[in-house]
Order: structure tokens, then sequence, then C-alpha cells
């Protein structure tokens, strides 16, 4: 039976909207992203704090006897929507929805149980997780593990996302365990990124210590749905942030004597853009609703939204370069940062056609023999 | 008899449903002649209950209706077969409501919401589609105080079942388009109208040319002031976009829906390139039914957004894209067609009979209510904010506009 999805916004979840988007209009602006990318600290901690131990937003997916908010996915897409917006470097994606999501999925129960205790420090924010999977990997894809030999990990993962903001690191190994490795145990080396405000990084591990947290697989496969689910949030945020830039900027910038958001070969392409951004904002909140009711149709959810957003997100992103013109194409300006990202996206938790794939299977859709 | 009449109770759905119980206590739909009932039903408010009293309604909040027409389905009585006459219920009537004299209101709404007068409506012309302010049919002042209209008309389904026809004429060809139309109600009974089957490319002909030759319409036929009908002609037009949208399809439930069946219950025509473009097609499908649905959540939620203007948009595209693939899908049998008679169907449906047709009828979608390309320079120049097309004809007389 399947209840019709809540595709709206509530009137509390724009509140936490407009208070999100405060914060970093204040904190977050594109020149200080922008120096960032080139400075030692990728990620911004300051903002991060600002986020989490001021706003209590890494929490939103743990229950409160653990130390969380108790909230939902709806609430945490709604804050991802607006970090994609200003594509703020902060690892909320990785931590606080794919690593979290991976120790709920482990046997928490107890407050001062291992996982328990774990879920609380990543609740506050005070500690970083990150998920020890490449950000390619599809929720459905086989995923690497390391080895495991004396009590120890030894091994090498590669385009991990935000490896290099996180203090502990959550390992699948071969014996089928996902095990909790403290980064200063590994030796994370930041690997030259195409986006440059989620950079990946390899992880060496060499005889590191390692606690069990529990089954790698099912941990590791509702991580990455969820984290492929809400993504379609921040694709979102994105699309929305060039889409918006973009006709501001068209509306004001003149040749031939006249605004350039006035010729029609123009109009045409920013009104074909937003309706494709009006359809992701029906599929990504779809996508939130779904993980949040654990509805039936979340696999489904979550593969149509991921088979849609990567391809609005990268159109918005491109036409935003485009669509500014010579100064689109500048270092300077931070269209380059949405398009970076944008694209990152589309390879983050599996491609679009790896989704549609998917699809064929959960739509009965089945390919030639 | 007491000295001052009773309070009038309340009307809200509770008040309406025991209304409409009485009504069929006294007028029993298994044992009452349909038209009978529909006309009764009328009489007693319960057609259009946000109409006024005497008019077919009882100044109701129009969502009371639902209640109405529950109860009413409930006792298996008639309809007024509201797919026959859209254009009267859609677009005549909400015009006559608010710019007919009471005389053309106690007239025309009865027979139009029973169904006994079908209507029509001749407004585009072979001269005036996505421009349609630059229509040329003339209404000249006659002798008698009637008006004499020459001109053709296009594109109009139900001419040649229709009684009666709302019509916009230009009246004044010297001053600015906009402010030289006049809008009359055109009785199709009048020699000089002459009704013509228009062909297209379906094989079929769901509309009509309509030649206007020395028609005489009385000046009591006029709806608005002369002059004013472009701004009457909103009202009509207004009216014609809500009717759009708000339908609620399960999954499948619109075009992709034949063709997904082929697809599982043909496995012999797949192929990987087929498999790839059904794949993305399905996934566009779902996405737009789901804003479909979320457009509804907000019209529910009374926030209604800007959404609606790019759902026709979706809905073209979508239609022809996937009836293109289908019929490639088919092979073989994507070489035939099922009819190509020249037919006159009372009732259009985009998703009936073969792939062929559903591909042929398809490419109306993104012209007619309105191009793809017209809804696009809404969209831009409304919803985004981008500045107007630049206009060459706004302080032009009609007479003098380029033809």
């Amino acid at each position: 039976m399947s209840t019709q999805p809540d595709l709206l916004h509530s009137e509390e979840e724009e509140a936490l909207r407009a208070a999100v988007r405060d914060l970093l209009t204040d904190h977050c602006d594109p020149a200080g992203v922008l120096a960032r990318t080139e400075s030692e600290a990728p990620h911004d901690a300051k903002l991060w704090k600002a986020l989490t131990e001021g706003m209590g937003l890494a929490g939103l997916l743990v229950p409160e006897a653990l130390g969380g908010q108790g909230a939902t996915h709806r609430e945490a897409a709604v804050v991802l929507e607006e970090l994609g917006r200003a594509v703020a470097p902060v690892p909320y994606l990785t931590s606080a929805v794919v690593a979290t999501e991976a120790l709920l999925a482990c046997a928490a129960g107890e407050p001062g149980s291992p996982v328990g205790d774990l879920l609380g420090d990543l609740a506050s924010g005070a500690t970083v997780g990150t998920l020890a999977v490449g950000l390619h990997t599809a929720p459905h894809a086989p995923f690497p593990a390391v080895r495991r030999e004396n009590g120890t990990l030894h091994g090498e993962l590669t385009a991990v996302a935000a490896a290099g903001a996180a203090d502990v690191l959550l390992v699948p190994a071969e014996d089928g365990g996902l095990y909790a490795v403290a980064a200063a145990e590994a030796d994370v080396t930041a690997q030259l990124s195409l986006d440059l405000t989620r950079p990946v990084a390899r992880i060496v591990l060499d005889a590191a210590p390692a606690r069990r947290l529990g089954e790698a697989e099912p941990a590791v496969r509702r991580a990455l749905r969820a984290g492929a689910g809400l993504l379609a949030s921040e694709q979102l945020g994105l699309a929305d942030w060039c889409l918006t830039e973009t006709v501001r900027y068209l509306k004001d910038r003149k040749q031939f004597n006249r605004p350039v958001g006035g010729f029609q070969a123009l109009k045409h392409r920013l009104a074909a853009l937003w309706l494709e951004v009006v359809n992701l904002r029906a599929a990504a909140r779809n996508a939130a609703d779904a993980l949040a009711t654990g509805s039936a149709e979340a696999d489904l959810a979550v593969v149509l939204a991921q088979a849609y957003a990567a391809g609005v997100a990268v159109h918005a992103a491109e036409e935003a370069v485009q669509l500014h013109g010579g100064i689109g194409m500048t270092w300077e300006h931070p269209a380059h940062l949405y398009l970076k990202r944008a694209k990152a996206d589309s390879l983050a938790y599996g491609t679009a056609g790896a989704h549609r794939e998917r699809l064929a299977t959960l739509a009965d859709l089945r390919p030639p023999a | 008899m007491p000295d001052t009449p009773a309070a009038p109770a309340v009307l809200d759905a509770a008040r309406l449903r025991a209304l409409t119980r009485e009504f069929l206590a006294a007028h029993p739909p298994a044992g009452t002649d349909r038209l009978d009932f529909l006309r009764a039903r009328f009489d007693a408010g319960l057609a259009w209950v946000h109409y006024p009293e005497g008019l077919g309604g009882l100044g109701a909040p129009r969502s009371l209706q639902a209640v109405v027409d529950a109860e009413l389905e409930a006792a298996g009585a008639p309809d007024n077969d509201p797919r026959r006459i859209g254009i009267g219920l859609g677009m005549a009537a909400p015009t006559i409501l608010q710019y007919g004299t009471p005389e053309q209101r106690r007239r025309f709404l009865r027979p139009l919401w029973t169904g006994e007068e079908v209507w029509c409506q001749l407004f585009s012309e072979p001269g005036a589609g996505s421009d349609l302010a630059a229509l040329g049919t003339r209404a000249v002042p006659g002798d008698g105080g009637d008006w004499v209209v020459d001109g053709q008309k296009v594109w109009t389904s139900s001419a040649h079942l229709a009684r009666w026809a709302i019509l916009i004429a230009r009246t004044d060809p010297a001053v600015p388009k906009h402010r030289g139309i006049t809008y009359f109600v055109c009785d199709m009974t009048d020699p000089g109208v002459e009704v013509r089957p228009l062909r297209q490319i379906t094989g079929e002909a769901e509309f009509n040319e309509v030649f206007l030759t020395g028609v005489r319409i009385p000046d009591s036929r006029r709806l608005g002031a002369v002059g004013e009908g472009w701004r009457v002609a909103q009202t009509t037009l207004n009216n014609e976009r809500v009717a759009i949208g708000g339908m609620r399809l399960p999954r499948e439930g619109g075009m992709i829906g034949p063709v997904a069946r082929t697809w599982r219950e043909r496995p012999e025509l797949r192929t990987h390139d087929l498999h790839q473009r059904l794949l993305k097609l399905w996934v566009d499908a779902e996405v737009s039914r789901l804003t479909a649905e979320r457009l509804r959540q907000q019209l529910v939620a009374g926030q209604p957004g800007p959404e609606g203007a790019g759902m026709k948009l979706a809905f073209a595209r979508l239609n022809q894209e996937i009836s293109g693939l289908e019929v490639e899908l088919l092979g073989e049998e994507g070489l035939l067609y099922d009819d190509w008679t020249m037919r006159r169907p009372e009732l259009v449906d985009f998703t009936g009979r073969e792939a062929g047709y559903r591909y042929l009828r398809s490419k109306g979608n993104s012209i007619e209510g309105g191009t793809s390309e017209v809804l696009l320079n809404i969209v831009a120049e409304r919803v985004l904010g981008l500045p107007a097309e630049p206009r060459t004809d706004k302080d032009v007389a009609w007479k003098d506009l380029a033809r």
C-alpha cells in the first residue's frame, strides 16, 4: 500500500531553511569559499562549528536518546539544499548523513555502547566521520574492503570524500565487518580533485588499530542510499543558485543596447532550465520524504531522483558558465565552483546511468536478452 | 407568519448535503427523465453551487461542489456529460456570468449547463494564432441596430454540433489591435454561418473551419462594451488555463503506460538503444507526474505556485518523445497505421488508438492552447521576470499592421 508522498516544505522546514541561509549569507560568501579552495584548510571548520555546535544540524538523523535531534531526512534535505546553494565546504553530507547512517545501521542500541557513543560524537559535530568508500560508489554497486590481520587493518582506499576533514574513518574490511579507525592512525593524503569544495583523498592503512562496529554490507548499503537520496537536494540547491544568479545577471548585463536577458534565444533556455529545476524539486522532495517515512518505495524514489538530478545540476552549472559569457570562464567568478561540484556530484553515489540501470529492475523494464 | 424571516442557514458542507438529499427525495433519479432531472437540479441551485441563486447556484464556496457531486453520484443521478459541453462550461459560462446582462444570463446559462445547447468558440483565425489580438473578422453596425459579421475562424471544436458560439470580432480597425475588438454571442444557425470539417494529420477532423458571411447579430447579443472584447476574452482564456492541470494520474498513467506495457509483454522488440531511451523517458514522465502532484498539493494548501505555467510544456514534450519512441519500438508494425478514414470524433483521447495515431496527434500538444514557444516566453517573463519581447504593434492602428 503506498500513500501519497508529502512533496511540500512545511512551515518549520522553511524556518530551518531561513536560519541556515542567514548563517551562510554571513559566513559563506563566494569570495571566501573561493579563497579557501587554495588554502591549507579546504574545509571551513568555523562554519562547521556554527552549523553543528551552534544549530545542532549534524544530529538531525540521530535519535534524541543518542544525543541527536531526532529529526528526519526531510529536515536534513533542507539543510543540504542550502549548503548546495552556497557550495559550502563543510562535510555535512559525508558525516551527518552518510557516516551517520552507516552507524545507525550497526546495532547501535544503547547510549554508552561504542556505536552509540560515536553517533553522539558525530551528532554534536565535535567529531567528523566519513565512510571510507569511493565517492563514486552507487548504493547497489560493489565496494572495496581492506585486509584485517592481527586485529589491525591494511590497505589503500581512494576517492574518499572529505577524508581530509574526518576524525574517524568507517572502513569495510574483507571479513565483512565495518571498522572505526581514528584518522590519526591512517595516512590520509588529499588527491587533487575536480571539485574544489569537496575534495577527495587517498587513505593508506598500515596496521591501523580498528574497532569493529557491525556488519559492513547493510551499513554501506543504507549509508549510500541515504547519501544518494539526499544528494539530490544538494543538487537542487546548486541548480537553483545557478538559475537564479544567471537570471539576475542577464537582467543587468547589457549588450546591443538592451539587457541580454531580453533576447529570446536566452529567455527560452532559462525558461527550459526553470522547468528542470521545478521537476528536480519534486523528485528530491519525493526521495527525502520516502527516506524519512521509511517508505517501501524508498529505493525507487532514490533511484528516480538520482537518475534525474545530475543532468539538471550539470545543465544549470553549464548554462551559468555559458550565459555569463567571458566572466563565467574566469577563476574570479564563482560559477566554476558550481560547475566542478555539479560535475563531481554527477559521479557521486553512482551516475545517472547507473541508477537507470537499477531502475530497469525496480520498474520492471528489463534490458534486451 | 413570523414578523421577520428566519436567518438563512449557513451554506456549509452539511447544509449542502442536506439540500442535495432533499432534492434527490423530490426528484428520484430512477423515476425522472434525464433532462427534467438536470433542469430541476439547475433550478435548485445544485448545478454549480458557486454561481448566484437563480443561475444554477447558491452563492456557496466553489469547493463545496464536490459535496453535491458525491451525493448525486452515490444516488446514481445522471450528469450533464461535461466532456461533451466543455467549451460551454469552461469558457462561455464564466464569461457570460461576468459580463452578461441579466437577460443574457437568464437566456443562456440554463440550457448551456443542461447540455441542451452546445457552445463553441470562434477565436482563432488563419491569420491570428499566437497573435490572437490581430484577428481580422469584421463586425460592422448594420441597419436596425444589429451587427454584420464577415470573416473566417479556424480550429473550432464542436462547431458542427453547436447552437451558439462565443465570438470576437474587429469593430474598429482604426485603433491599435487590442482596443478595437468586441465580444459577441453568435447564433450558429444563422444562414451566414458555414461550418466545414478541418481534416488534420491523423486523418480525422476534430476541429472545423467556420466561414462567417453577412452573419447578423443583434446588439442584445454583445457581451461587454464595444471595444472591450479583448478584456472580456481574457476571462474566457484564463478559465481555459484553469481547466488544464489538476488531473491526478497514477504511475504510468500517461503516454508512457502503453509503451511500458509493450516493452514488458514483447521482449523480442527490445534493443539496447531503445532501452536507454525508454528508461530516460520513464524517469522524465514519473518526475513530471511528481511535479504535477506537488503542484496539486500546493493548491490544496492554498499556496499556488507558478509551476503550473510549465506543466503544459512538459506534457507536450513528453507525449511527443514517448509516442515517437513507441513507433520505433514496434518495428515492422510501426510502418502501419490503424485508420486514415476521415471521421468526426466527438471525444478525443490522446492515448487512445494506436501508436501512430498517438505520435501524430501529440504534435498538436505543443500548438493547441498556446504554443510551446509562447509558453516559454510566458515563463521567462512572468516567472523569471526577464524583459518582455520588443513590441512594434502596440501603438499602431490594426489596419496599418504588417500582414
